[in-house]
């Protein structure tokens, strides 16, 4: 495993079936009385938020806590980036107090690998833009692999809105490492230009269709609508996209009994998504949740327990 | 998972100290003492450390079943995150740490491991069931006790003493994980 994990681009499907082994053992350990284990102790970790976060930020503390780390958190709201200080300035002040690894969320595209080239400390990245969010990926196939025993061969359609969506970026690479045949829809507005050399390069199909991908998905991720990344006028209402693109309760009946439904969260209800498909027996909407915090145990476990020499 | 056991894998290096009959009268033997220590199967629990105490302590739970005529629960532990030389390695993936469904809580738990060397493994495998309950009682059972310990940890019931110098190494073959059963000492002075 590579010293940083910054895009899917930085782990090999070897690296992500040890990272899936060591989940499962964590995700026993949320179960159990203690939920502690000792093998961070004494390591601290920072949580650097730049953008919003409940889900995320919360599940790589309590994964950090369960491993017996410090975690800090820090959000850009009332820190002295809001004063003025430039964001090398701000690392380099908060790791040489001592930390040992880095998890940041940012707004720009390639933040994380900017920071991960001043610090010599372990960086994750938690998010940067319309990029990556790589543990999301990791998630979301470990979610899919225990659901469905593998995801090799399997049709997984991803829906919604592509363009500003890095956890679509960073699934589409880790469902490719893992054998999943994927088909993205969007509407034409929110395909990423450029979107079909690309996909066929990367191994999956691309269609504006959703009710022609349905019924051959083995499992379906909604995306969610961003609508702060977006400057308006991608679709006339809203109601014209959940026609389109939502997974309605007509939909839900033309999906194979028991397909798999996941959204990375959080979910705009009526929008990309009904209740009828989020409350879904098949949703494994909260499955996910929880899986966040095992995943993120492991991506922590193994970039920051082994040799000093690595870290 | 003893640090003893990651010898590179040269099937024929060195000499056999324990054959096949040798590990199965040790084997025996331990289960008596188990059984008469604890007054019968009562309340036991087997749980071995990976990789090779796990089959160890199924075949030590099979013997105390043909014995006392109940099953004895078994479980296997991974002390992967408790060690304290994490930081000297690169990571792995840990192993599964499954208990039976009766739990730990109030048991006698045997740990069985396979050789018994530094005791830093046994020292991480108490921590680890300190996180997992509370039993009654702890005992320790390995097959072979090579000496050269680094805690104050001794085994209750030990298969065979074997001197050893630290250059060597102590490697232990199973029939489920190996294809045979011995064990071999390597290295060292000739």
């Amino acid at each position: 495993m590579r010293k940083h994990l910054l895009s899917i681009d930085d782990v090999t499907a070897d690296d992500i079936g040890a990272l899936f082994e060591t989940a499962a053992e964590m995700h026993d350990v949320q179960r159990r009385e203690v939920k502690k284990l000792p093998a961070l102790r004494g390591r601290t970790v920072i949580n650097l938020f730049f953008e919003d976060s409940t889900r995320t930020r919360s599940s790589f503390e309590i994964a950090g806590k369960w491993l017996s780390a410090d975690v800090i958190n820090l959000s850009a709201k009332g820190s002295s980036t809001s004063k003025g200080e430039s964001l090398r300035d701000t690392l380099l002040t908060v790791t040489a107090m001592g930390i040992d690894g880095l998890v940041m969320r940012h707004s720009a595209s390639g933040a994380a690998h900017q920071v991960a080239g001043w610090l010599d400390i372990p960086v994750i990245n938690a998010g940067d833009g319309m990029h990556e969010h790589p543990t999301q990926a990791l998630l979301d196939a470990y979610t899919l692999t225990r659901h469905l025993g593998s995801v090799e061969g399997k049709h997984v359609a991803i829906v919604g809105d592509l363009t500003h969506s890095r956890v679509f970026r960073s699934n589409i690479k880790a469902l490719a490492k893992l054998g999943a045949r994927v088909t993205v829809v969007a509407p034409p507005t929110l395909m990423p230009s450029g979107v079909g050399p690309w996909s066929a390069e990367a191994g999956y199909a691309t269609s504006y269709d959703l009710d022609a991908v349905l019924p051959t998905a083995d499992a379906v991720m909604m995306l969610r609508v961003q609508k702060e990344r977006m400057s308006g006028g991608y679709f006339p209402t809203a109601r014209e996209y959940t026609v389109g693109y939502g997974l309605t309760r007509s939909r839900l009946a033309m999906l194979k009994p028991g397909t798999p439904i996941l959204h990375p969260g959080p979910m705009n209800r009526g929008l990309e998504i009904s209740p009828d498909a989020a409350d879904a027996a098949s949703s494994l909407i909260l499955d996910q949740v929880s899986a966040g915090v095992a995943v993120r145990m492991a991506v922590l476990y193994h970039l920051l327990a082994g040799e000093e020499s690595l870290a | 998972m003893s640090e003893a056991t990651t010898a590179p894998d040269r099937p024929d290096e060195g000499r056999v100290v324990l054959d096949e009959a040798d590990i199965a009268r040790a084997l025996t033997r331990i289960s008596h003492e188990i059984i008469e220590h604890n007054k019968g199967a009562e309340g036991l629990v087997l749980l071995g450390l990976h990789t090779r105490g796990v089959p160890l302590a199924k075949r030590i739970a099979v013997r105390i079943a043909e014995v006392e005529g109940t099953p004895v629960p078994t479980g296997s532990l991974d002390v992967t995150m408790y060690r304290d030389d994490l930081r000297t390695h690169p990571t792995r993936a840990p192993h599964r740490t499954e208990l039976p469904a009766s739990g730990i809580d109030g048991r006698t738990v045997v740990l069985v491991d396979d050789v018994l060397y530094s005791g830093r493994t046994i020292r991480a495998a108490l921590d680890a069931l300190s996180d997992l309950g509370r039993p009654a009682a702890v005992r320790l059972a390995v097959l072979v006790d090579r000496g050269h310990r680094e805690l104050p940890i001794r085994a209750d019931h030990v298969g065979k003493n074997l001197p050893t110098a630290r250059s060597e190494r102590v490697k232990l073959r199973l029939v489920e994980t190996d294809g045979v059963d011995e064990v071999r000492i390597t290295g060292g002075e000739a």
